[in-house]
């Protein structure tokens, strides 16, 4: 019993790393019709940003993840003003192909600045270990993550509902042309929430680094992670991503737990099952 | 029921001709096969990497029936290309080395494959679809990687031989008859391929690519056609697939990975969707410049793979030979007429 819930512990914190990673890409699509296979590549940097924060410039762990955030969120508005915006009006493949073309460039990129190699990281002392809560030992480090992944995802929530900003945001995913004709200024709405999601993908990919591993190659293995939650969870929802997200994690952690021989077999037979039966994603609205 | 206009006979000799015209060959076409075949005389040329050049162009051009006349993006084509390649290594394997007639087998089980896919994928749309095949395309690599026993895993397949073509050419190390055969074959295939975009039934594709609603209104069966288009499209993988596994005579997972099928999609949009030549043009450009790219610089080649995707949509967002075409027209007075596809 006890290791049936250890496991979905791991794969709750699993998923909640997962849904950080692929809610500024679910935003984006619903909003700008953009597929941004690039947001794999925020994280990776995210991650790389981070161990040189931390190994180079000697800041403390939590100091250095507010700086991934502002760092990787400046970079995409940069992508997103010199790049991305000349393809609003594209189709589905060309932007796909265009930031495949991307994912490969900033993999080279990234073996040019920080080698090839998988990078090591060095865990506050108090992230490290583990913990015995209600009768359950967990490790301290996914227990943070599920407090941050759980935090994030409130704030993200409210932040939507509540805001000024987040109804602006909503305006202009339910109907983009409608929303700038009442004033909206939604290329600038569209930049903020790129560098918002942008930001978020970068903190996902630090708060993954010690988890997942940091190689040049991080955004092709979680490249197909973030299409699938994003397609299964509908884009342009919140609360879609974040359960196909937890879905996933859990679906992923248990599967390997448990029947190992079939590894990435059931995930993907579901995604497919999913697709076929709800093409739009389970909280996608049809259109 | 009643046809609202009769089909004299005048009119459906005026549909052959149009059809005649639109089947009709041009020089450029003649002498683009023609310089393939050159090829074989260059001196130093590397005729391995030009019949692996054969092989992705007909690759790339299965997709284009799929992508460049139907409008369907599949992002898991390299699934049928797999078929192809284990039903050939199978073939080989078990004392069935008769290299042509294994090629159709092949083909055949892979048009079996490609039509059900197409059953199952007709009503889905956008990136739906694109997560469909890209799904189906990663199943069948966990299924082939994992079953070791039954496909050699991550190793690959061993002891496949192939018997000497028309039971006269072997196959040697200096790839002399893997050339000819996998041009031939591509030729005669292309040739199939050509015939049938340029038939009333291309012309359907076509149709239902620009608007679904329209050609259903015109009584087109819409649906079927898509499971049609995959038949064929993951026949003519098959056969690419076939023809890697029979000019190298072994086969690995590695057929079926998603990097093939998202490399056999750069390579159709380098050269041009919709066109069937621009697989080919694609494959020439991008595997010449990656073999010349990772002899340069081994480590960073992916970088310039990637700075060519982003020109080429930022540039050519039709791809070369759609460009070059444009391009060459604002030259001459165009003398187009009817629909060109």
């Amino acid at each position: 019993m006890s290791s049936i819930l250890t496991v979905l512990f791991n794969g709750v914190a699993y998923g909640f790393l997962l849904f950080i990673m692929s809610v500024g890409l679910s935003v984006t699509l619903g909003m700008m019709n953009f597929v941004n296979l690039a947001q794999a590549s925020f994280s990776m940097f995210g991650g790389y940003v981070k161990v040189t924060a931390m190994q180079s410039f000697g800041v403390p762990f939590l100091a250095s993840l507010p700086i991934v955030f502002i760092v990787i969120g400046a970079l995409s508005i940069v992508v997103e003003r010199l790049i991305f915006r000349h393809f609003y009006n594209t189709d589905d493949l060309t932007q796909v192909l265009l930031t495949i073309g991307l994912v490969f460039m900033s993999i080279a990129i990234a073996t040019y600045a920080w080698g090839g190699t998988y990078q090591r990281i060095d865990m506050p002392s108090w992230l490290t270990g583990q913990r015995d809560v209600l009768g359950l030992t967990l490790e301290t480090y996914r227990i943070f993550l599920i407090a941050i992944g759980a935090a994030m995802a409130i704030i993200l929530v409210l932040g939507l509902e509540r805001t000024q900003l987040g109804a602006m945001v909503r305006a202009c995913v339910d109907n983009r042309r409608v929303a700038g004709a009442c004033g909206l200024n939604t290329e600038l709405i569209f930049a903020l929430t790129f560098a918002i999601g942008g930001g978020l993908a970068g903190l996902g990919g630090a708060l993954s680094a010690n988890l997942l591993g940091l190689d040049p190659n991080f955004p092709l293995r979680y490249l197909v992670y973030l299409l699938i939650i994003v397609s299964v969870g509908g884009m342009g929802t919140i609360s879609g991503t974040l359960i196909a997200g937890l879905a996933l994690g859990i679906a992923d952690v248990m599967g390997k737990y448990y029947f190992p021989q079939f590894g990435g077999f059931v995930i993907y037979v579901l995604t497919v099952a999913c697709m076929l039966w709800r093409p739009h994603g389970l909280l996608g609205r049809q259109t | 029921m009643s046809a609202i206009e009769r089909l004299t006979p005048e009119r459906a000799k005026a549909a052959t001709g149009y059809f005649a015209r639109l089947a009709r060959w041009n020089v450029y076409e003649i002498l683009f096969w023609l310089a393939l075949a050159g090829m074989y005389f260059v001196p130093n040329v590397d005729l391995v990497l030009m019949s692996q050049i054969f092989i992705w162009g007909l690759f790339a051009m299965s997709l284009d029936i799929l992508l460049g006349y139907r409008g369907i993006p599949s992002l898991g084509h390299a699934a049928f290309f797999g078929v192809g390649a284990y039903v050939a290594g199978y073939c080989g394997k078990f004392g069935w080395t008769e290299p042509i007639s294994a090629l159709v087998l092949a083909m055949a089980i892979a048009a079996v494959v490609g039509w059900l896919t197409g059953k199952l994928v007709q009503r889905v749309t956008g990136v739906g679809l694109l997560m469909v095949t890209l799904g189906l395309n990663l199943i069948l690599y966990d299924l082939v990687h994992r079953s070791t026993d039954v496909t050699g895993g991550d190793d690959g397949m061993q002891g496949i031989v192939i018997a000497p073509v028309l039971g006269l050419f072997r196959f040697d190390i200096f790839g002399r008859t893997a050339f000819w055969y996998a041009l031939i074959i591509a030729f005669i295939l292309f040739v199939i391929a050509r015939a049938v975009v340029k038939s009333p039934f291309g012309l359907a594709l076509v149709g239902a690519r620009e608007n679904p609603r329209r050609m259903i209104m015109l009584g087109a069966p819409v649906e079927g056609d898509v499971s049609r288009a995959f038949a064929l499209g993951a026949a003519l993988a098959g056969a690419a697939g076939a023809l890697l596994t029979q000019t190298t005579q072994f086969v690995s997972p590695n057929t079926l990975s998603f990097q093939r099928s998202a490399d056999v999609l750069v390579i159709l949009i380098i050269g041009g969707t919709g066109r069937l030549y621009g697989g080919f043009i694609g494959a020439l450009v991008f595997l010449i410049l990656r073999d010349w790219l990772a002899a340069i610089s081994p480590v960073y080649w992916y970088f310039w793979i990637g700075l060519l995707l982003v020109v080429v949509v930022s540039f050519f967002r039709k791809g070369l030979l759609p460009s070059l075409e444009t391009l060459l027209n604002r030259w001459k007075p165009s003398k187009a007429d009817g629909p060109t596809a």
